[in-house]
């Protein structure tokens, strides 16, 4: 190795043997394979940005930011901004407003912008509309022909929410989200105490989160335990009893609940043939918090299976025999040689079952009733009803971070590199 | 030792039998004793039965019949953690989320030992094994040599009389195995444990033991010190499992004094200890170590021709492979000395040996 030395350039750096940095010439000799493992994943890459990274992250986006109101109000919009939300409101803000009201009625555009600002201030959506209608007819001054039509246009409020809606980069669906409202001057204040929902909901859908995932783990560990000790040809056919679900729809599942669980249902037919209850107090299993979990529990319990059980089975029955031959009973070579362990696969199981239940849809959807419906039922909700996309944005937006932070944690507490899924 | 066997064994294998499946037996009939610090090595080829025997000791496999007694008391039905043995495993099997000092501690603790003891116990045997630097350590920071050490000494550290050792340094490189081997026997001689060690590799077992056992087939075919069991192999198959064996297939036409007349096939008749051949008129093979093999220098009656096929140089000797009675594999190991005059390939010379360095033995194992 005595020429290694002399390959050395000035700066210490090893030099091959044309005089080019080692390092330099390393890439260099690389780059042929770089470019083609890069041309290996370059389809999925780009489908995965089309369909997966940017229309996420524009949906996040619209959760921020939403101009309903200034590209259908091009005029009032940039005076409206300027407004410092507390004086007299001027004439040339009502005549922005009214010039605006026409083009937008003839646009077929002043519905959704009536709703935008009713979302600030219930009750503006038939204030907006109706002015609209009377706006072609209407002569200066404006504001006096405004109140005129509506005597809530004299209302300062009125103009404060059509500020909000006019800004279109606003923290106003976040501080919904989390069921605060963001005023015109800027500040956040608490909702009213009966529409205050949201933080509430997002609670819950971690409780239940955290309920499905320990259910899932006291099931799926035995489970897993027996799987991987059983001679190969049991264990196969019970890891197909395991993966059965999976090679099930999940609708039709779901509705295999309902119809173990209802109250005229499999279930409580054998608890009334056995005496456990009545025919007139079945019990009410769906439609509720308990349906939900049983059939979320149901649903992902492979997801805690296969990773503990493919740590499992990594790990060699001669550590269990050498705890045992050096004194410790069943129980101890358990506790404190096997379980430790299997942490790797808990770790992964968990955080799977947990990540996937907190954003999980169809079953509550279907078996959750009133009471079990989760935040993604919210969301849902927001999308396709109330189209308030900007909220259900904001929803998914804090539910994204909520995983992310748990992540972290997991990472911090666990490690990212321990967790084995197979 | 073998006298003190006599007295009181310490370990007593009495007929034991194992089967898994109810058809086929894996150990067959076993009877072994073993002396108080004595060391006992197992030694066959794999699927021979020995580690099975040695599960069996160590309570995770279950005798199907017989009984194994440990100082006298039968421990059939002593679950594992209440045998007191040590037990080394082969691929070590330290708990990989504890560190090594944590490792030595386990079974003082759950031997509910005071804390300070346990500290001091863990020392010491860290001492033995000379890693006392290397308490904090995960066992996946250490090398294999050194993680072999540490199971060593966890399976020493809460001094049990009785160490079973399963193929303990199959992972390991040679040189450092053949290290290993003077350092397991060195602690076996300063602590005076009995020590059952399970290997398939016959220079360690010749190495290490006191006595071997040979199995094959679930059975011992031989038990004995390593120097009777290279010098005096009672069958075919001890022959050939240790060391190097030259065999050549002949028939018994008279025995007289011990010493069997045995005409080779495809050549004359010559004489060998009758040790394992059976009557007259029986087939049998002769067993002649390469190195007892001489060459142009025969002293004996036995003399045969041998057409030398290869030679290969290996510095102190010369291994040279020649065609003997239509034997193509007949290896004569020649020193590389003055006195031996070099060999050309090609050539014929005679080679012979004498009557006693020759065993004809049984054709059980020996079916080519």
């Amino acid at each position: 190795m005595t020429d290694a030395t002399a390959n050395q350039g000035p700066d210490g750096l090893l030099l091959a043997t044309d005089g080019t940095p080692l390092k330099a010439k390393l890439r260099q000799s690389m780059k042929a394979s770089r470019r083609r493992a890069f041309g290996l994943v370059l389809p999925l890459l780009l489908f995965v940005l089309a369909s997966f990274v940017i229309p996420i992250i524009m949906l996040l986006w619209t959760g921020v930011s939403n101009d309903t109101y200034a590209a259908n109000m091009p005029r009032s919009a940039p005076l409206m901004r300027a407004w410092d939300g507390s004086s007299q409101p001027t004439e040339a803000m009502a005549e922005a407003m009214v010039l605006d009201m026409i083009d937008a009625r003839k646009a077929k555009t002043i519905g959704k912008v009536a709703s935008r600002v009713n979302r600030e201030q219930s009750g503006t959506r038939s204030l907006y509309t109706k002015s609209a209608r009377r706006a072609a007819k209407m002569e200066p001054p404006f504001l006096d022909a405004l109140v005129k039509a509506d005597k809530d246009w004299a209302d300062i409020e009125t103009w404060r929410a059509t500020k909000i809606a006019a800004t279109s980069l606003t923290p106003a669906y976040y501080a919904a989200a989390l069921d605060y409202k963001y005023t015109a001057d800027g500040e956040f204040v608490e909702q009213d105490e009966v529409r205050q929902i949201h933080v509430q909901l997002f609670w819950k859908t971690i409780w239940v989160s955290g309920a499905v995932m320990l259910f899932c783990l006291l099931l799926g560990y035995p489970v897993a335990y027996l799987l991987s000790h059983l001679p190969a040809k049991k264990a196969n056919l019970l890891m197909i009893l395991v993966l059965l679900p999976f090679w099930t729809s999940l609708l039709v599942r779901t509705t295999a609940w309902i119809a173990m669980l209802q109250s005229q249902g499999v279930l409580n037919d054998i608890f009334v043939w056995l005496g456990i209850t009545g025919d007139e107090q079945r019990f009410s299993l769906i439609y509720n918090m308990t349906g939900t979990l049983i059939a979320m529990t149901h649903i992902l319990l492979p997801f805690m299976i296969l990773p503990i059980y493919s740590v499992m089975r990594a790990i060699p029955p001669s550590h269990v025999r050498a705890a045992k031959s050096l004194g410790a009973t069943n129980w101890t070579a358990f506790w404190r040689v096997y379980f430790p362990a299997t942490i790797p696969g808990i770790g992964a199981g968990g955080l799977l079952v947990f990540i996937l239940s907190i954003g999980y849809y169809i079953t509550p959807a279907l078996v959750g009733g009133q009471d079990g419906q989760l935040i993604s039922n919210f969301i849902a909700y927001h999308m396709q009803r109330s189209l308030n996309w900007s909220l259900a944005a904001a929803l998914g937006g804090i539910l994204l971070a909520i995983v992310l932070v748990l992540y972290w944690l997991y990472d911090r507490i666990v490690g990212i590199d321990n967790m084995k899924l197979g | 030792m073998t006298e003190s066997v006599t007295e009181r064994p310490f370990v007593h294998f009495d007929g034991v039998q194992k089967s898994y499946d109810g058809e086929t037996l894996v150990v067959k009939d076993l009877n072994l004793e073993i002396a108080p610090g004595e060391f006992v090595t197992m030694l066959g080829p794999s699927g021979s039965g020995k580690t099975t025997c040695l599960m069996m000791l160590a309570g995770f496999e279950a005798a199907t019949s017989g009984e194994i007694y440990l100082k006298g008391e039968p421990i059939n039905n002593v679950p594992p953690h209440k045998r007191n043995i040590g037990m080394v495993f082969q691929n070590y099997a330290l708990f990989p989320h504890m560190t090594v000092a944590e490792n030595l501690a386990f079974p003082l603790q759950v031997r509910k030992m005071r804390r300070k003891d346990v500290k001091d116990k863990v020392a010491r045997a860290l001492g033995m094994v000379q890693m006392d630097e290397f308490g904090s350590r995960k066992p996946a920071q250490l090398s294999g040599g050194q993680q072999q050490r540490v199971a060593l000494a966890r399976a020493l550290v809460f001094e049990p009389q009785l160490i079973l050792m399963d193929e303990p340094l199959g992972a390991l490189d040679k040189q450092l195995r053949e290290h290993m081997q003077y350092e397991i026997k060195h602690i076996h001689e300063q602590l005076g444990v009995t020590v059952v060690y399970v290997t398939h590799d016959q220079s360690e077992a010749l190495t290490m033991s006191d006595r071997i056992a040979v199995f094959d087939d679930g059975v011992i075919q031989q038990l004995a010190p390593p120097a009777e069991l290279y010098e005096r192999p009672e069958n075919a198959f001890v022959a050939q499992f240790i060391g190097e064996n030259n065999r050549l297939p002949g028939k018994v036409t008279a025995i007289e004094n011990g010493v069997a007349r045995v005409a080779l096939d495809n050549g004359p008749e010559v004489l060998a200890l009758a040790i394992n051949c059976g009557e007259v008129g029986n087939r049998t093979v002769l067993s002649i170590r390469p190195e007892r093999v001489q060459v142009n220098h025969v002293t004996d009656a036995n003399r045969l021709d041998g057409h030398v096929q290869e030679l290969i140089y290996l510095g102190d000797h010369i291994r040279c492979r020649m065609q003997v009675c239509g034997n193509d594999d007949f290896i004569v190991k020649v020193p590389n000395s003055p006195e031996h005059a070099m060999l050309r390939e090609g050539e014929t010379c005679t080679v012979g040996w004498n009557t006693e360095d020759c065993r004809a033995l049984d054709l059980a194992h020996g079916a080519m």
